[in-house]
């Protein structure tokens, strides 16, 4: 699970009214390199929940993102490498999703995070 | 890529082993998959440099079609635990790199809006009534661009109204009619292979 996915993912439960972003523990993970595409970039920025998105990274021991960003930023290479590696080249292989109101643990296998509720969170 | 090419690369995909007939489980054939990522991509940009999400994924082919087209993300949600082994396995044999989650698409926690593209063969109702709408709408609330989307002919008048009505989609229009080829499958099904008429949809939200 790449962090993009992470931070488009909010925990569902029935009557969960704060349910993003998903706490990231994150015990094994990969890096796979990928072409940067600054136009892809651009675009998204507007769309990421930064803090959710920093957070996340650090998790994973990648502290090179700021804690406050703004569009200004993207006219640096600098800062569009590293938001292309926390967004695209870092993948959680093995470890959980916990939601913040409620702590409930959606753990992560083999890269693909099991966000099947029970019963009686529906 | 060229079609032909698509959906040659389409027809080396594992696909189900074990059917489950309650999840209308029915493979995404080459033909009719490449047709639909195509058009979604050469008619309306819709897929190159885009995040794409595949909505009851199954085995995969959609997704990995999407991202043999360029997409620049691509994550395939399924309720089906065996379906997103299969589809992880097509993935890694094309070396694409593609997000997989499990989970129910009725029970899915996503901020709105939050991708381009929402490509899918929804469960088209047969056996629980009103899944393929249960798709739909949420397929709409989180795609900021369009939803490409299999349905079935007959139900046609339906989901246009369904779409324009209770989803408060913008337009809702048929693309083309392509023939889903069912092999015999399940033990209800009588005859050795049937095809029905579908409907290839795109919905802009």
């Amino acid at each position: 699970m790449r962090l993009l996915t992470h931070n488009m993912l909010s925990c569902n439960i029935k009557g969960v009214s704060n349910g993003f972003p998903l706490r990231l523990e994150a015990e094994k993970w990969v890096e796979k390199e990928v072409e940067l595409n600054a136009d892809f970039l651009r675009g998204i920025f507007p769309k990421i929940e930064w803090k959710a998105l920093a957070g996340a990274a650090r998790a994973i021991g990648y502290d090179q993102l700021p804690d406050e960003a703004d569009a200004s930023m993207l006219d640096s290479d600098d800062f569009l490498r590293r938001f292309h590696h926390a967004l695209l080249e870092l993948h959680v292989e093995e470890g959980a999703l916990v939601c913040p109101e409620t702590g409930r643990r959606f753990p992560i296998n083999k890269g693909i995070p099991n966000m099947l509720l029970h019963e009686d969170e529906v | 890529m060229k079609l032909k090419q698509l959906e040659g690369l389409l027809g080396s995909l594992q696909q189900f082993s074990n059917p489950k007939v309650e999840l209308e489980q029915y493979p995404t054939g080459p033909h009719i998959a490449s047709r639909l990522l195509y058009m979604a991509e050469n008619t309306f940009g819709g897929i190159s440099g885009k995040v794409v999400a595949d909505f009851g994924c199954g085995c995969g082919t959609l997704g990995i079609a999407s991202a043999l087209l360029g997409a620049e993300h691509v994550i395939g949600i399924d309720v089906d635990s065996q379906s997103l082994e299969i589809a992880s396995k097509n993935a890694a044999d094309l070396e694409l790199d593609i997000d997989f989650i499990w989970c129910d698409i009725k029970n899915l926690g996503w901020r709105d809006q939050s991708v381009n593209t929402v490509v899918m063969n929804p469960p088209f109702g047969t056996r629980k009534k009103g899944s393929d709408m249960e798709f739909l709408s949420i397929a709409l609330k989180v795609a900021s661009g369009a939803v490409y989307s299999l349905h079935k002919t007959t139900t046609r008048d339906h989901i246009k109204r369904t779409a324009l009505r209770d989803c408060s989609a913008k337009s809702a229009e048929v693309l083309c009619e392509l023939r889903f080829d069912v092999p015999q499958l399940y033990k209800f099904h009588k005859k050795k292979e049937v095809d029905i008429a579908v409907d290839l949809w795109r919905f802009v939200p």
